[in-house]
């Protein structure tokens, strides 16, 4: 099993690496994913991030895509509400990306 | 109906804890969604109890995952039917269910009940219209 590096801890991840137990996620892990991908956080990742594990918190699945873009519209305003704006924050997919700094589950329906 | 959407239909017929077959169901659902097909979903026999309102798991050590139905409206799944029969031989009402709703988009996004009881007669007549019947 793979691992990564957070603040000295070993954490467990799967091949595509998301996280092997959801319930030890905290910040700096998606912080340290996010490195790993080059992708540059900022705070409008955060809200993206933040939104998810409040969604999976309420309903126990990893959104579809479709679904991320209308909640994030409804919640967010329709600016952030929409894929372009979701795929320049997280460019392998918001559902796939954004979901495994999370500490979420592989979005059901993504292949 | 426009060409290449086919009326899909789910029938749940287990308990959703003991077997993975109602778990599974829901994502096959879920995926389903995805491919904007017309889906349905049935709840009959002990299958009913999937969408009770109200479960705890903790005793089994199994996750509770009843919440995710309550994201099916979000999915544009909003014919869900329930077997009155089926409730009724378990001495349940349709209090005992989940409230799943939906926004529907031509009426201003107004939320409505997705929950539509079926009495069993009824369903055999609603199954022959589906083109792809999947039971579980």
């Amino acid at each position: 099993m793979a691992t990564i590096s957070v603040e000295g801890k070993d954490i467990e991840v799967d091949e595509e690496g998301y996280l092997v137990n959801l319930d030890e996620w905290f910040p700096a892990i998606a912080s340290v994913m996010a490195e790993i991908d080059e992708v540059e956080m900022g705070d409008d990742h955060w809200d993206i991030i933040n939104f998810l594990r409040e969604y999976y918190e309420e309903y126990q699945i990893a959104p579809a895509v479709r679904v991320l873009t209308k909640a994030v519209a409804k919640k967010l305003g329709k600016e952030k509400g929409n894929s372009k704006y979701l795929y320049e924050l997280f460019p392998y997919g918001p559902g796939k990306q954004a979901c495994k700094f999370a500490g979420l589950p592989k979005p059901t329906g993504c292949v | 109906m426009s060409e290449g959407i086919k009326k899909f239909m789910f029938v749940n017929t287990k308990a959703p804890y003991g077997t993975v077959y109602a778990l599974e169901s829901l994502e096959v659902v879920l995926i389903s969604a995805a491919f904007d097909q017309s889906v349905s979903l049935v709840f009959c026999d002990d299958g009913i109890f999937q969408i009770a309102n109200n479960q705890n798991t903790e005793a089994s050590g199994m996750k509770n995952f009843s919440p995710a139905y309550k994201a099916l409206g979000d999915y544009d799944i909003n014919k869900i039917y329930v077997e009155t029969e089926s409730l009724e031989e378990r001495g349940l009402t349709l209090d005992n269910i989940m409230a799943l709703t939906y926004e529907d988009e031509d009426d201003d996004w107004a939320e409505k009940s997705s929950i539509i009881p079926i009495t069993r007669a009824e369903l055999a007549d609603l199954m022959d219209e589906q083109d792809v019947v999947i039971s579980s």
